[in-house]
Parts: structure tokens; sequence; C-alpha cells
């Protein structure tokens, strides 16, 4: 993949070595089930969505060979002392590698009461996890981009290797939100430690971004600022995006500065609801590192069709018991407005 | 008397010095300038922000979320329509996340006509900030209450925008805020930054006390038994002159009511006075159409209509794309005090 600056990776691999060996099987085969875990909790939004039990999905089914490896690196935990994380809506499968369960997302897409994430009040995939620094998501575009700036701020002020991760797609860098992200974190009078992800599909919902982005690459962005590395790689394969995100992330903890990387990946079932949420025929990352692992002795396909049968089978328990859960009260949508409470004379009746 | 720049100005050294407040940011509120009122002079913690409103509020929003308590800054609010979007993240935050995260966060910003600002330097923002759900909103008018309502915003766990009288920064009041010497060269030699070179520059600050006025808690500036008016910002001192000449000059006696919180307001202050005397007349800056008080004078033909002796009236800005700069268009455009009284010989005078 081309690549438009890159910074002095930390690794010291020879050349020679076989990076699926260098990572091994256990490595591999944890990432292979949470991303099978990522797809098929996808998928099942998607029926679910379709069949009624659940309203409008939009996700990330086709970048779980970069988001499992994402997941897996981040410093998780609670505070300026661990990473923080500014998504979007197709980061499943970063919040699965990080711990979150498949049935609270089920929970969301049927707005129950049990959302953890928020209490039935918003779309699938939009995460609240405070315990692990992931900010709200938000269906706005890229505003992401500008909260990260803030966490990046408290990060740079306190004495730790913790980062901001902010993540988002190619078509929303045309926002200003991506362009104040790299205004900020090169602020000579406080440079962010910010890894600035932009996940590359191609497209912005219908619309082809080579139509609209006259840029050769998003990560040339980096050009402009003489101290951000900025590096385009294959988000299709689990190995390539392995070692891009060692070397951002070990870039941005030890140097406090920000790194731009633009990954490319594929887009499986369209941008949302919104487009149909029907398989399209482009490279997909599971059977690419299925296909990877067998032809290297590094597992057999059998392993892999448990897995596949074994993750299924959790899906199929967690969506039933989220079916027998009861749907949010009517009085709750006063909790939350404010966090003192809503005061006695707020109006609460919709008009006269 | 401290001037309300001033007041706000120790409020917010008070909170660097006890609430915890550590980012007070915005563009030119850092040395050398100190905001352009000179609200943030000589504050330890103030800093310049690039010149983009929505990277100052995502800064905002994620220092919040990092547990910071930010004040950030919007120089005028005419400059804040490109960030309300930001702006509902930041007041819908805890309510979507289902109450997981709070946005302990300060937005000051100047507000209202006045100071022959022509198109760009006079708009009030109360109609839009009020649809904020999740966010407070509070108005002074006298450097007392700008500064217990900054101690209150910097203390509250919720988002709280702070609009700023532009036209009333350099107003003095008449009580003095805990700490202030009463000498008010002292004060300025103490906390005014000298003209010219200001690098070795440190204010000396007078021993300031805690002093809290409640978010939501109007003030009746002036009692009164005939009329009603119910007003803030920039109007309360103008409807307060009146108030105090009418009563004087034996022509009706009215009660003001300052209502410093926009957002949740003082129904009850409201209800009460105009149960007492069934006349009222609401005065703001903004324009007519879908004006703030629009909204209190529904609720209060809903809940008080046998109790109102005469139709309640609106005083606001006439509803032009602009506010013009030759003072005869602005006068025109904008309620001037020659207004107020008119309107309130009116309302006292319609035949119940």
């Amino acid at each position: 993949m081309p690549t438009a600056k890159t910074a002095k990776s930390p690794s010291k691999n020879g050349a020679a070595a076989d990076p699926y060996k260098t990572l091994g099987s256990a490595k591999l085969l944890q990432i292979h089930e949470l991303m099978v875990r990522a797809r098929l909790l996808e998928e099942r939004l998607i029926k679910m969505s379709k069949g009624g039990d659940g309203f409008f999905w939009i996700g990330g089914p086709g970048e779980e060979a970069f988001n499992v490896p994402l997941g897996l690196q981040v410093k998780k935990g609670h505070g300026v002392n661990h990473d923080f994380l500014h998504l979007h809506y197709r980061s499943a499968a970063i919040v699965l590698a990080m711990g979150a369960k498949p049935i609270d997302s089920v929970r969301q897409m049927r707005s129950v009461a049990t959302d953890p994430y928020s209490k039935g009040r918003n779309f699938v995939n939009h995460y609240a996890i405070p315990e692990l620094n992931v900010v709200p998501v938000s269906p706005t575009i890229e505003t992401q981009y500008s909260t990260a700036i803030g966490t990046g701020i408290a990060q740079a002020r306190a004495k730790t290797d913790a980062i901001t991760v902010v993540n988002g797609g190619d078509a929303g860098t045309a926002e200003g939100d991506f362009h104040s992200c790299l205004v900020w974190a090169n602020r000579p009078a406080l440079p962010l430690p910010i890894l600035i992800i932009v996940v590359n599909n191609g497209w912005g919902i219908s619309t082809a971004a080579a139509t609209q982005h006259g840029e050769k690459h998003i990560a040339d962005w980096a050009k402009v600022f003489p101290d951000m590395p900025g590096k385009t790689i294959n988000g299709n394969e689990v190995l390539e995006s392995w070692a891009g995100l060692e070397e951002a992330f070990a870039y941005v903890r030890k140097n406090r500065r920000p790194y731009l990387l633009e990954v490319k990946t594929s887009r499986l079932y369209g941008h949302s609801s919104s487009s149909g949420a029907n398989r399209i025929p482009e490279a997909d990352c599971i059977a690419i590192l299925e296909e990877q692992m067998i032809k290297r002795g590094l597992a057999k396909a059998d392993a892999f069709k448990k897995v596949w049968e074994r993750e299924a089978a959790a899906l199929d328990a967690a969506h039933k018991q989220v079916k027998g859960e009861p749907f949010p009260a009517v009085e709750t949508v006063w909790e939350n407005v404010f966090t003192d409470g809503l005061p006695s004379s707020y109006p609460t009746k919709g008009g006269s | 008397m401290a001037n309300m720049a001033q007041a706000i100005r120790m409020a917010l050294h008070y909170g660097e010095q006890n609430l915890g407040v550590t980012e007070i940011f915005g563009e030119d509120v850092g040395p050398p300038l100190g905001g352009v009122f000179t609200a943030t002079q000589g504050l330890k913690n103030a800093w310049n922000a690039p010149l983009d409103e929505r990277g100052i509020i995502g800064a905002a929003l994620g220092l919040a979320w990092a547990g910071g308590r930010p004040v950030a800054e919007i120089q005028f609010v005419d400059y804040i329509f490109n960030v309300v979007d930001m702006l509902k993240l930041a007041a819908n935050g805890h309510w979507a996340s289902g109450g997981r995260y709070r946005t302990p966060l300060v937005v000051m910003t100047p507000t209202g006509s006045g100071i022959h600002g022509s198109l760009y330097h006079s708009h009030s923002f109360d109609s839009i900030a009020t649809k904020l759900h999740g966010m407070k909103v509070v108005c002074p008018s006298t450097p007392i209450d700008a500064y217990g309502l900054m101690i209150a915003a910097i203390k509250s766990d919720d988002p709280v925008l702070f609009l700023k009288p532009k036209a009333l920064m350099r107003s003095k009041g008449e009580e003095l805020i805990p700490g202030e010497p009463a000498d008010e060269k002292a004060l300025h030699d103490m906390i005014d930054a000298p003209l010219g070179d200001r690098t070795k520059w440190k204010a000396a600050w007078p021993k300031l006390t805690d002093y809290t006025v409640e978010i939501g808690k109007a003030k009746i500036s002036h009692a009164g038994e005939d009329a009603t008016i119910v007003t803030h910002g920039r109007m309360a001192p103008i409807c307060l002159d009146v108030a105090r000449r009418f009563k004087s000059e034996g022509k009706g006696r009215l009660e003001v009511i300052d209502l410093r919180s926009l957002m949740p307001y003082d129904w009850d202050a409201i209800k009460t006075s105009v149960k007492k005397t069934g006349r009222v007349l609401f005065v703001n800056e903004e324009t007519e159409i879908t004006n703030f008080a629009e909204h209190l004078i529904r609720r209060l033909v809903d809940e008080c209509f046998y109790e109102l002796k005469v139709r309640p009236r609106l005083l606001a800005g006439k509803a032009t794309p602009g506010i013009a700069l030759s003072p005869n268009l602005e006068y025109f455009i904008q309620p001037q005090t020659k207004d107020v009284e008119r309107a309130a010989l009116e309302v006292l005078g319609d035949p119940a």
C-alpha cells in the first residue's frame, strides 16, 4: 500500500520473518474469534433491523481485521492514565475486543430498558462506556475528531503514556472537525498525543469518494505538519493492521505527538439500513485470515467452523434473553435531563 | 464597585483556586489580551486557542469527559451558530448515555446588542440556547450576579451556557463582591492589566470567598403590585430604572423579575408575581419571532388565564435579518428605555 510518510518502526523484525508466525497462532486465534464475534453480531443486528426486532442499523462489518487489533492494543481502563476512545458507529469490533458484551449491542438494537449505553434512547452501535474511556458515540458525523482534542489536552498535561484514539470514516474528512483535530493536535503550544485514524472504505453512503476527494491519500494531510507521521495501510489484512497499529501507538505514546493513520477496508454491508444493508462482494477480511492461517498450518478449517458455531450459539442465547427484557417505561425520559434532577416546574406536558 | 468583566474574572480566579478549574480558553482569552472584554485577564490557567469554535467546544467536551471542569469562551455569541451541534452534544450527553457520562463545562459568550456591533456583534441566542435541552443557561445583569452565577456554573455537573450581556461588561453594580476592596482604584490596580508591556505583570487577587447564585432562581429586583415585568440581561437594568422612576413619579408600581437563569427558569417567581398583579410585560432583546418569552406567555395563558386581568405583552427586538449599525436604525430595531416606558404604560393602562 502506498505510504505518504512513515515514522520509524520500533520493530526490529527481520525482513524474512513471516509476520503470521511472529505474532503466533494463539494471538491470531484470539483475534479470529473476536472478528467472528463482531461479524456475527453485526449480521444479527441487520437481521433484527430487517425483521422488525429493532429499527435503524448502522455498523462496521468488513472492518474487523483492523478494529480487533485496535481494541486489543488499547491501554484500556478509566481516567487519563488509560487510552480514551472517540469512536463512530462502525466500531463494534473495537469495543468487543476491549471486553464489551455482544448482548449489550443486541439490547441497544432492540431499545430495551437494559440497554447499558443509552437506556433505549440511541441507535445501535452508539456506545458510552466510562469504565473503558469510550466516550459517547454520536450520530453526528466527525464531531468525535473535535472532542478528541479535549481528552488529548488532558493527557498532554498529565504524566502518563496514555493516549487518545479517534476513529472515523473517509467521507467525514471533508468536515471541518477533521481539520480542527489536525490543527489542534499539532499546536506548537501543546502538541497532543492523539492517534488520528481514518478508515477509508471509499464511500460516503452512496457517494464514491473518488468523485468528491482529490487527495491522493487521506494520510497526505500529514505532510502539512512536519512532526506528524502519516501512513496508509491495508486494513483488510490482520498482520498489516497489527503492525501499523503497533507502530502508531508506540509513536504517540512515546513522543506525545499525533499520528495520522489511514486504513483501507471493505464495507461489506453498505452504509447502513439506508442503503439496504445487503452483502456486497468485496474482500472479506475473515476469509483472508482463515486462508492465510490454514495455508501456514497455524489452524485447521474445522477449528474455524467450531468458532463460528460457538459464537452463533452464544448470540442466539443472548438474543433470546433480550427478547424477554422489558422496554423502558415512558417516565424514564425525564431521567438524566439534568444531573441534579428535573426542577418541579420544568414543563413536561408537551404543550397545553 | 467591580464591573461585570472584573466580577467574571474574579469568579474564574476563585474557580481556579478552589473549584478545580484548570483550563480557561478561547480566542484571545489568554495573555496578552485576556479576552476582548478583559474577563480573563491575569488568570493563571487562561490560554489562547486557534480561531476555531468547533475545536473550542470539542476541546471543552473532551476535557469534561476526562474529569475536568473547563471554561471555554466563544468570543461573541454571533460566532456560536457553527457549533450548535457541538453544544447539542454537550447538552444531551448525559441523557443520551443513559446517565453514564456527565459534562461539567462552562461556555461563556458575550450576547446582545448595545455596543454598535452591527450584524455579527449584536445577536441574542436565548431561544436557541433554551432549546438545547439538558444545557443550563444563565444571563446575569449585575456584577454580583455574574460572580455568583459563574461560581454556580463551575460547580454544576451539567453544561452551562453563560451569556454575558456585552453592553453591561463595563457596568458597575450596587453590591460589593465578597472579598472585593471597597476602593475601586485599589481593585483596578490589583487585577487590571497595565497598558503596554504586560509580560511581567501578574494580578494581585483580593481574598475572594464563595458566593453562589442558584441556577434557576430569579431575583425580584423591584417589588410592585400593579404589573410585572419579566426580563434579563441588558434589558434588566433598563427595566429597573423605569420601575424606579414610575414609582417616584406615581405612574405605577412595577414588579421587575430579573430571570438570571433562562434554563431552568424560575416559573414559580413568574407565576406568583403575575397572580398578584394580573398584568405582565416580557422584555428582552431577541427578535420577536419564536422569542423565548413566547413560551412563557403561552404557559401563563395555560396556567394563569383567569388570574390575568389583561393580555400579556412582549417587547422584543424587531425581526430584521440583523442589527443595523447606524444608531437610529439600531435603536429602532432593539428595545430602548423609551420603548420600555411606552410598553409599561400600555400594560398598566389596559382596561381590565
